[in-house]
């Protein structure tokens, strides 16, 4: 049985931009998904596709593994739609796929280099600051030039991974708390802890390239802190 | 009735809740401890300020979606070539 793709169906895969809106377009697709149709498998494909590669790109942090946890998580999707019950977004559900299947590969590849655990944390939940220096950069001011964002990408792949995928989901991707527990298996409180420290680990890192980079401004007796 | 002497002990415990508070997450009433505090902190307010800031840039857009070549493997992993093409994204030819 084929059962065709609405054009308003398509059409909402243009314009949906929140994961989390479980819509009746959403209901339709999954449910032509179930059918088996073809049509519908690519429209699901089209309309996540991006957000799943970012979220692989950011997890492995090289291209070529992100792309292979990209056909991953759509060829299991595609395969085992009928297990999707509906009770959190089709989004959820693949991010959930894609984030089991990069942890996976992470964990496999440091079991062939080195076996050891994740860094140490600290214990209770928080990370001392260290750098206590006011950054003189200003977000709202500034769009983001290579260098930061090569920077921003270091700053991340020194996660330890449960931290990382925590922050891709929730801060990156912009999941509610309860949605990216959801897809970590984990309560909205372990969430909560892991974003912290994610965050503080990344606003530490990201404190000693702005105290080096306004170091190097005031050497050049430059007042531009934007540079190009 | 609280005083605000100011102890590194304090900002311990308020390091723990600035997710939430930048998140608006926290209850009122901790939040004007937060604020109260804050007001004569130098550190955490650099804190709190680099810590929103990281954030922010995070959620700036990321312009690098999905390259074309890999969303072309893609759809070929899938056996989905017929479907893809730039838009619109509907029906396959042989069916219209
Ligand atoms: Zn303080």
């Amino acid at each position: 049985m084929r059962i065709r793709v609405t054009k308003s169906l398509s059409l909402a895969s243009e314009q949906e931009e929140v994961v989390g809106s479980n819509d009746l377009d959403e209901q339709a697709l999954v449910a032509a998904l179930k059918a088996g149709d073809r049509a519908a498998c690519a429209v699901m494909v089209k309309r996540f596709s991006p957000r799943i590669y970012r979220v692989a790109l950011k997890l492995m942090g090289d291209p070529d593994e992100a792309e292979e946890v990209l056909q991953e998580t759509f060829i299991s999707a595609c395969q085992h739609v009928r297990d999707f019950e509906g009770r959190s977004s089709l989004g959820t559900w693949l991010y959930r796929i894609a984030t089991n299947a990069g942890l996976m590969r992470l964990r496999r590849r440091k079991l062939e280099t080195v076996s050891i655990d994740d860094p140490v944390e600290l214990e209770d939940g928080e990370v001392a600051p260290r750098q206590l220096i006011d950054w003189g950069w200003n977000p709202e001011k500034h769009a983001l030039n290579e260098e930061l964002r090569r920077v921003m990408d270091e700053a991340i792949a020194a996660l330890p991974e449960t931290l990382r995928a925590t922050f891709i989901l929730r801060d990156i991707e912009g999941l509610s708390t309860a949605e990216t527990a959801e897809t970590l298996g984990i309560s909205e409180s372990a969430a909560k802890v892991r974003l912290h420290r994610a965050r503080m680990r990344l606003r530490e890192y990201l404190t000693e390239y702005f105290a080096a980079h306004r170091a190097s401004v005031a050497e050049r007796g430059d007042h531009d802190d934007a540079r190009p | 009735m609280m005083t605000h002497v100011h102890s590194h002990e304090d900002c311990r415990q308020l390091l723990g809740m600035l997710s939430d508070y930048i998140d608006g997450e926290l209850e009122a009433r901790l939040c004007e401890e937060i604020e109260a505090h804050l007001a004569d902190c130098e550190n955490c307010r650099i804190v709190i300020d680099t810590l929103r800031k990281t954030v922010l840039l995070y959620q700036m857009p990321d312009p690098p979606e999905l390259p074309e070549d890999v969303e072309l493997r893609l759809f070929k992993a899938l056996d989905l070539e017929p479907y893809l093409r730039k838009e619109p994204l509907a029906e396959p030819d042989e069916d219209a």
